[in-house]
């Protein structure tokens, strides 16, 4: 919570104070002038609401999701920000947020569409409270500073809800990532395969140099074909690490060939200035288990052709 | 502490059995370079599977013994450098270039049978 940098940066420059700053609505007057918004919000519901899907459609906005969904998503946004004004409590409209980010993140809502209902609201309350209170300026300045800071807090709330939430997604798909093992897989005799796909960074290529050093030691094998073809890219460091990973399983007598280096990933290796004399690399896998076959003195040869030969 | 060199037909296996100073890794060097002319030794094995550590002396140590015992006449094979060992070594830069490793004692036969067998039938 307390991100007023969201906010900030989403508030139209209407010279509201910052939201933290914002005294809950003990104040006499405010609270009755929240009511008295409260109650027009109310009368008012199906219009308003109905202005706001059509502004929101206009926008271009939640195209991830049928109009329908759209409109029963939409009156229960209102009745919780009309709530939330009333009684000055977020806590509800918090797990409110929470749980609509968790329904509609995986549906590709961006968080700049998110925002963007919450702020066209906002923005659709406001005109109305102008229509309402043109003629009484001096009510109207009141009313709009009860509503603003409330406001402001509400788009607040949604956004942060959004954000966090996109962020503990993020955060599991990276500990996903991290568990899903990669397996040292022994293909034949003394032939180990290590096939890496997904993001490395350096935790994760320390576990693999970790696997990958223990199996050849367990496997007792003489070559490793490590491939990278599910690898997009890599950092220096990363690649550095690799190289690293080579040297090693050499001190233990292992053969190392690497396969599927993308374009990418051959670039930073050139640039980090690999000595190549010690990487030995073969474009794909397939190549990669021949090359290590005729190490290992294997010849496969196809069962058609065997049989041809005279006994 | 003294290192034990064992000799097994054409090759001699130098088996280390604790931690060695500094000292210790110079006599097995010297030791090694000389038996193998007395030996009319083809292959040396260093068989390092106790060490937990090797530092930049010892590597490079090795890598002098490797080098030394070649110009005698026999091809020096390290064997049984633990996984840890291995990472930790090249993390320091020190990967032994130049020198044949083996995973352990058999392998280390094994890589000087070949090798030596090469050279013969090269004549």
């Amino acid at each position: 919570m307390g991100d007023q940098k969201v906010k900030r940066s989403e508030d139209k420059g209407k010279g509201v104070s910052p939201v933290r700053e914002m005294p809950p609505p003990d104040d006499e007057s405010t609270v009755s002038l929240l009511r008295e918004l409260v109650n027009h919000l109310r009368k008012n519901r199906t219009q308003l609401r109905e202005e706001w899907a059509r502004r929101i459609t206009a926008a271009k906005l939640l195209g991830a999701m049928s109009s329908e969904e759209m409109f029963a998503e939409a009156t229960s946004v209102y009745d919780n920000y009309v709530e939330v004004l009333e009684t000055g409590a977020v806590e509800a409209l918090q797990a409110y947020a929470r749980d609509l980010s968790e329904r509609i993140i995986p549906r590709g809502v961006e968080t700049d569409e998110v925002v963007g209902i919450v702020l066209l609201l906002r923005d659709v309350l406001a005109r109305s409270l102008f229509a309402k209170y043109q003629t009484d300026f001096q009510l109207l300045n009141r009313i709009l500073d009860a509503y603003e800071p409330a406001a402001n807090r509400i788009a607040n709330t949604v956004a942060v809800g959004f954000v966090q939430e996109r962020e503990r997604i993020i955060r599991q798909q990276q500990e996903a990532i991290r568990e899903l093992s990669t397996p040292v897989l022994q293909v034949r005799e003394r032939l180990l395969i290590l096939p890496i796909i997904g993001v490395i960074d350096s935790q994760r290529a320390r576990q693999l140099t970790e696997q990958l050093l223990r199996g050849i030691r367990t496997n007792r094998a003489k070559v490793v074909v490590i491939d990278i073809t599910g690898v997009a890219a890599m950092d220096a460091t990363v690649a550095n690490h690799l190289v690293q990973t080579v040297e090693a399983s050499r001190l233990l007598g292992a053969t190392v060939i690497v396969t599927g280096l993308s374009p990418e990933i051959a670039q930073t290796l050139v640039t980090i200035g690999v000595d190549l004399g010690k990487m030995n690399t073969v474009g794909d896998l397939q190549g990669g288990i021949e090359e290590a076959e005729r190490l290992l003195g294997y010849k496969v040869t196809p069962f058609s052709e065997v049989s041809q030969q005279p006994i | 502490m003294e290192v034990p060199i064992l000799k097994q037909g054409l090759y001699l296996i130098a088996s280390i059995q604790a931690a060695l100073s500094d000292v210790d890794l110079v006599h097995l060097r010297d030791a090694l370079a000389e038996k193998v002319g007395k030996f009319r030794a083809r292959g040396v094995i260093v068989d390092v599977t106790v060490l937990d550590v090797m530092d930049s002396f010892a590597s490079r140590t090795l890598r002098d013994l490797a080098h030394m015992t070649r110009l005698r006449g026999a091809e020096t094979v390290i064997v049984g450098i633990q996984p840890e060992v291995a990472f930790a070594m090249v993390q320091l830069g020190l990967t032994l270039e130049g020198v044949d490793t083996a995973l352990d004692l058999e392998e280390g036969l094994a890589f000087l049978d070949k090798k030596t067998k090469r050279h013969t039938s090269r004549g």
